[in-house]
């Protein structure tokens, strides 16, 4: 980092850098550089966060003023709408079974693809593709062709003597639908995987063979503690992504949120009851809790994660 | 060559079989992985009788046909809702790039009063759902009659926004060492200078990976798209699929299948030109797909 370059150069000026007298002008500078940063700061992000706390204790349909109610967009939430609570089981649904699914892919895949031979850049590649893809609305037009009654999932099971359903239609499959799509994009931690698995000093699994342990062994106590740090890092990512899921739950529930409200993701709720209802106060409420959930869960995850993400520099 | 030749060939032999193995394992994974973009591919260029009794993935007969009728099979041609999202996405690259960079510059060299605060309200926005900032701005933007226009997903952008590649860039330019400024100012350079001649050139690459970035996510975006623009000739591509999705009756997959591969394919193509870069990105910041 700090180079010794004071042979070229005066001594003074890596000083004033470091700890001098700030050169004249270079706050002003400083918040010149800022002034896009801060307009948009103050003026698009946190005036309006207040302005949606605000909201959130209104009664407001965007025509007239908003109408002070107090806390009753909290109490309606928590005690008299059926749908706030069934979209937070279908959304805690959602996430408790597409994390892991797509986690475990994306670990297993990447292990299968973890030897430096030719082919395995554009293998990575290929598998990252989806994630690229997956989030878009085309796909999800896909998908709910593909899960539909004359798609290419009821072909495949066709093969081997079950008859399929139109699975985006059925309420007790049409999330499990959406919880393919989201496993289905495992690429992106499966390439945060790849590289935290390199990092793994190959001396660990020669000593660990030395001793005689096998593949499992060697898995289960140097890739696995050596690699938490990694799991942990996309555990909190794609929690906090799979909670804020919409376009594939919208397109393939037609943007109800149906079969039977199988698919009303918390966000899907949120959109339509400011969007579609015009309930703008409520659905500010409903924004703010969410937040609060979000930021509780990533509390929580940190600090469950000190149980047992292992960093190197503390063995 | 001595007596450990035979055991040796014996384990060469088993690992080679293993590795074949593993490499029919990733093939097997490839092909379910793969299987929905190439069926996607193969039922857009089936015929409408074919759609409905062939769901294999290869067509009996290849006809553009779902092309042509995908194009033109809402009021206002796809032409116009692909020239939208263009305009949409080269813009939001254009506002990410520049405000992005200067937010950075300022965060990660120059000095200033109240510095470390404002940085950190920055990676405080970061962990912030937008969902949070839905109504509060549409409301705002409303205020300024910018429904129905593209302004709503484009201004904010030219505004720093985006913390994540605030956040890159800075520390992008904090490898960057200080030397390179302390000879620029010797030179007569000043803060401006230095970031002309100094950063801006040295920051391609993490200004690079921003742009395809801002891209990418920009086309796939919906939410926001779906929100603000609901006149059909402000629609841009996705927006203009679900409303092709909703009207249509049982002979529309072919086309809504066409118009779908369309959208697909700008990132496609971005993928295949910097598949490299794209992947790396990952491996460095965590970027999400």
């Amino acid at each position: 980092m700090a180079v010794p370059t004071a042979q070229v150069q005066p001594a003074s000026v890596p000083l004033r850098r470091a700890k001098g007298p700030v050169s004249r002008g270079e706050p002003v500078a400083g918040y010149v550089f800022l002034t896009p940063w801060m307009i948009g700061f103050l003026g698009i992000t946190a005036l309006p966060m207040l302005y949606s706390l605000y909201l959130s204790f209104t009664d407001y349909d965007l025509f007239s003023s908003p109408h002070w109610v107090g806390l009753a967009n909290y109490r309606r939430m928590f005690t008299y709408d059926p749908q706030f609570w069934h979209s937070v089981r279908v959304t805690l649904l959602y996430a408790v079974i597409s994390v892991p699914a797509k986690l475990l892919t994306a670990l297993g895949v990447a292990l299968l693809l973890n030897r430096d031979r030719r082919g395995t850049g554009l293998f990575r590649a290929l598998f990252y593709l989806p994630s690229l893809l997956g989030g878009s609305v085309g796909l999800a037009i896909v998908w709910q062709a593909m899960f539909d009654r004359g798609g290419a999932v009821n072909e495949f099971l066709g093969w081997f003597g079950i008859s399929g359903k139109a699975w985006v239609n059925e309420p007790g499959t049409a999330l499990g639908t959406l919880v393919v799509l989201a496993a289905w994009q495992f690429g992106a931690p499966m390439v945060i995987f790849l590289a935290g698995i390199k990092q793994i000093p190959p001396e660990l699994y020669e000593a660990a063979s030395v001793d005689g342990a096998g593949a499992w062994r060697k898995f289960r106590h140097i890739t696995l503690p050596m690699l938490s740090p990694v799991i942990f890092f996309n555990l909190v990512l794609e929690t906090i992504h799979a909670f804020q899921g919409f376009t594939s739950a919208y397109v393939v529930s037609n943007g109800t949120g149906g079969p039977t409200d199988s698919t009303l993701m918390y966000t899907l709720m949120l959109y339509l009851r400011g969007f579609q209802d015009f309930d703008m106060g409520y659905a500010a409420a409903l924004a703010w809790v969410f937040l609060a959930v979000i930021g509780l869960l990533t509390a929580v995850v940190f600090r469950t994660g000190r149980l047992w993400v292992h960093y190197g520099d503390e063995a | 060559m001595d007596e450990h030749t035979a055991p040796r060939r014996d384990r060469r032999e088993g690992s080679r079989r293993r590795e074949w193995a593993r490499t029919a394992a990733v093939l097997a994974v490839l092909l379910v992985v793969l299987y929905p973009l190439l069926w996607m591919v193969g039922t857009s260029l089936k015929s409408h009788t074919e759609v409905n009794n062939n769901v294999g993935l290869l067509p009996h007969h290849v006809t553009w046909s779902n092309y042509h009728d995908g194009w033109f099979g809402l009021s206002v041609s796809f032409g116009h809702f692909f020239w939208n999202s263009t305009v949409i996405a080269t813009s939001v690259v254009a506002g990410n790039v520049v405000s992005c960079l200067l937010a950075a510059y300022a965060f990660a060299r120059l000095r200033f009063p109240l510095r470390g605060m404002w940085f950190a309200v920055t990676i405080g926005t970061l962990l912030l759902p937008h969902h949070v900032l839905l109504i509060p701005q549409y409301i705002l933007f409303k205020h300024f009659g910018w429904i129905n226009t593209p302004l709503p997903l484009i201004v904010p952008k030219f505004l720093a926004t985006e913390a994540f590649f605030v956040f890159l860039m800075v520390q992008f330019i904090r490898g960057i060492p200080t030397d390179l400024d302390a000879a620029a100012k010797i030179d007569g350079c000043g803060t401006l200078g230095v970031f002309r001649h100094v950063i801006l050139p040295l920051c391609r690459p993490a200004l690079v990976t921003t742009a395809i970035f801002s891209f990418i996510w920009t086309w796939n975006d919906f939410l926001l798209q779906l929100i603000y623009l609901n006149g059909v000739d402000s629609f841009t591509v996705p927006v203009a699929l679900r409303v092709f999705l909703d009207s249509g009756g049982e002979n529309s997959v072919g086309p809504l299948f066409a118009m779908s591969l369309l959208s697909l394919l700008p990132v496609f193509l971005f993928f295949a030109a910097f598949q490299r870069l794209i992947v790396e990105g990952i491996n460095t910041s965590g970027l999400k797909g």
